[in-house]
């Protein structure tokens, strides 16, 4: 099955997955979102477009990425661990497959000017490099606190031609950055595309976000049946909007025997308050143009997300993960941002691979989901990005600078 | 009285109505009755009063900020229907413009229920698009309130016909394609679009984003059927009450004073 070819469990024209997705944005916003809903299904059918991004994904972002297995690793988990190398590709993560293919869409679509919000940085970073590459203007809208704590990709866009701009509204992190992108894309939507960096928003992201990061799922099906002769009994991936976890699900979401796990931002904890748990303790509502599980108070305002991890830092989710949930296709839970930083450590140690700390969410839940597997069981984690970006945030925590030890 | 009468009162006089808007809370909840209490006396028709929301995205940095602040000051969502209710009380006319979220949250029924009750005629709903408006127009017809969509330059003709068959009341006809945020100059994007929305229906129309001045207000008077004005108030009521009053008298002036279109 090819990355682009209408599934089953595509939405419905007005992109509604069961009760979730749909589009809840300013008519003003609509007359874009159709043209793009519009571009992606001329460009899905089109040979050319489709040959197009993956001689890019091939020659540029260095697909396809490998499948490693994890022997050391997995001796902490209780059964068998292979981790597909998302952090391998160009730019350090999963999110330049979705970047590429969208900038080829606004190539296509004759828009010279693309926004992009960022929490982490990995999504401006991609996005800010497609730019490079494909002759575009590119602003990136980042939260102040991110552009703190993230400060290595500022710079890393800056290098690359991009506008980053800090937003200091509300929590200053990416939730703010959504909104001001959106505000952007408001006044400016004749010539601009909002490269969106999740499988979050309006349709037809959810939807084109997804078939983006099919190609993870695809690789990894393949890899895995060569590799270890079957199927894997789940699936593990970190979930913040959702988009590195759809792309890996998608490629077993009909092998009804492969556990889909995505694993939430638990920040301190549920009882804490403080974390980033959208699915697991979530309640309906709309945010950035979804119906969607979201953190919301009783008075339906979005409440702020907590998360060591800046990419997992949101307090919405992407629709069609609100969707498996709901029909016990997917199941997700939390993970702590201790228990994040334990696994972090623990892959750079034992595999020489240092993990971000978004993906060591994933890896922590590989963890936890190990011992019932036992030693025959198989997981495969989707290793979402790598942890360059990370250190300032690792020097702190286990105190490295001192001659502290992880 | 009803939205519909609003509007046919202010086009027997031969001019256009003065729609003012103020987020409920800001800066106070206490402070905003009076404001809008203000807004009624000084000769606005109709008053939009704002539900503040966390992720306002449709807003510029003015209404932004008065959100936060009245969020910040411990705004509830019941105490929206309590400054409604003031209003009323005055004698004034209110409908609510907010975001969906919150009354997703209430649950759509109860919302208009409460609405309908503290005696608003209806919501403005700047990200809610009649698409996904099923349950709005149960409740809507239910507890008979005015439902205003909202057009955009962008729009389709297919789009505006659309919309303007699923609002009542009036439609709200942005005048830019941006965010809320006063301006100096009346877009240019403005008589067009009202003339588009005309070929579709006879509902009046109101035309926001942007307006800050009599003369201003006089300008799209000359094309609308309602001059509709936010960002302006909220400055003026971060000032003082007096300066609320000043500016919806001049407002109330240059709706009186239409000029033709050019
Ligand atoms: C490496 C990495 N993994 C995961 C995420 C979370 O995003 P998503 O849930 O869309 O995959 C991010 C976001 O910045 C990221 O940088």
């Amino acid at each position: 099955m090819g990355q682009f070819t209408p599934t089953p469990h595509d939405p419905d024209a007005r992109g509604h997955f069961g009760p979730w997705g749909g589009r809840f944005v300013p008519e003003a916003l609509i007359a874009a979102v159709d043209e793009l809903a519009a571009e992606y299904d001329k460009a899905r059918l089109d040979p050319e477009f489709v040959n197009e991004f993956k001689r890019l994904l091939r020659d540029f972002a260095g697909r396809p990425s490998l499948l490693t297995e994890a022997p050391k690793f997995a001796e902490h988990a209780g059964t068998r661990v292979w981790l597909k190398r998302e952090d391998l590709n160009h730019t350090g993560s999963h999110k330049i497959n979705n970047v590429l293919g969208q900038a080829l869409l606004t190539k296509r679509m004759g828009k010279q000017r693309v926004i992009a919000e960022t929490g982490a940085g990995q999504h401006g970073v991609a996005t800010a490099t497609a730019c490079a590459l494909l002759g575009l203007d590119c602003v990136v809208y980042m939260g102040e606190v991110d552009t703190e704590r993230q400060s290595l990709n500022v710079a890393r866009m800056r290098l690359l031609g991009a506008e980053v701009i800090p937003v200091k509204s509300g929590s200053r992190t990416l939730k703010d950055a959504i909104n001001e992108a959106l505000r952007d894309w408001v006044a400016n939507v004749d010539d601009t595309h909002y490269l969106l960096g999740t499988a979050a928003g309006p349709h037809p992201f959810p939807l084109l976000v997804r078939d983006f990061h099919r190609i993870i799922g695809i690789e990894a099906r393949e890899q895995i049946l060569e590799k270890a002769g079957r199927l894997p009994d789940a699936v593990v991936a970190c979930v913040g909007g959702g988009s590195n976890a759809i792309g890996i699900f998608h490629g077993f979401i009909d092998d009804t025997d492969v556990r889909l796990v995505g694993v939430e931002p638990g920040g301190s904890g549920l009882d804490s308050g403080s974390h980033g748990a959208t699915l697991t303790a979530g309640t309906p509502g709309s945010l950035h143009g979804a119906m969607s599980y979201v953190m919301q108070d009783e008075d339906g305002q979005i409440t702020e997300a907590h998360s060591i991890s800046a990419g997992l830092d949101y307090p919405g989710v992407g629709p069609e993960h609100s969707h498996l949930k709901d029909i016990g296709r997917a199941e997700y839970f939390p993970v702590t941002d201790a228990e994040a930083m334990e696994a972090f450590a623990l892959l750079s140690r034992t595999e020489g691979i240092i993990p971000a700390i978004e993906s060591s969410h994933a890896l922590a839940g590989a963890l936890k989901l190990g011992p019932s597997l036992g030693p025959d069981g198989l997981l495969v984690v989707n290793l979402s990005g790598r942890g360059d970006k990370d250190m300032d945030t690792a020097v702190k925590y286990f105190g490295l600078a001192d001659g502290g030890q992880a | 009285m009803s939205l519909s009468d609003v509007f046919a009162t202010a086009r027997a006089e031969s001019r256009a109505a003065l729609i003012g808007y103020l987020p409920a809370g800001f800066p106070t909840v206490e402070g905003s009755k009076d404001h809008l209490r203000s807004m009624i006396e000084s000769g606005c028709d109709l008053v939009e009063v704002g539900l503040p929301f966390s992720d306002p995205v449709m807003d510029g940095p003015t209404i932004q900020a008065a959100a936060e602040q009245a969020l910040s000051a411990g705004f509830r969502v019941r105490d929206l229907f309590d400054v409604v209710a003031a209003v009323a009380d005055a004698g004034g006319r209110a409908v609510v413009m907010t975001y969906w979220n919150p009354v997703l949250r209430y649950g759509v029924d109860a919302f208009a229920r409460d609405l309908a009750a503290a005696g608003g005629l209806g919501i403005i709903t700047p990200d809610l698009v009649p698409d996904e408006a099923e349950d709005w127009m149960a409740a809507s017809a239910a507890h008979g309130l005015d439902r205003t969509f909202l057009v955009a330059p962008s729009s389709t003709e297919e789009r505006i016909a659309m919309t303007a068959r699923a609002s009542s009341g009036f439609l709200y006809a942005t005048a830019v394609m941006g965010v809320t945020g006063a301006r100096d100059v009346v877009s240019s994007a403005a008589p067009a679009l009202v003339a588009r929305v005309r070929e579709h229906t006879t509902l009046p129309v109101g035309v926001g984003l942007g307006v800050r001045s009599g003369a201003q207000a006089a300008e799209i008077a000359g094309f609308a059927d309602g001059v509709i004005v936010g960002s302006a108030f909220v400055t003026a009521a971060g000032e003082s009450d007096a300066a609320v009053r000043a500016l919806a008298a001049d407002l109330a002036q240059g709706v009186r004073s239409a000029v033709a279109p050019v």
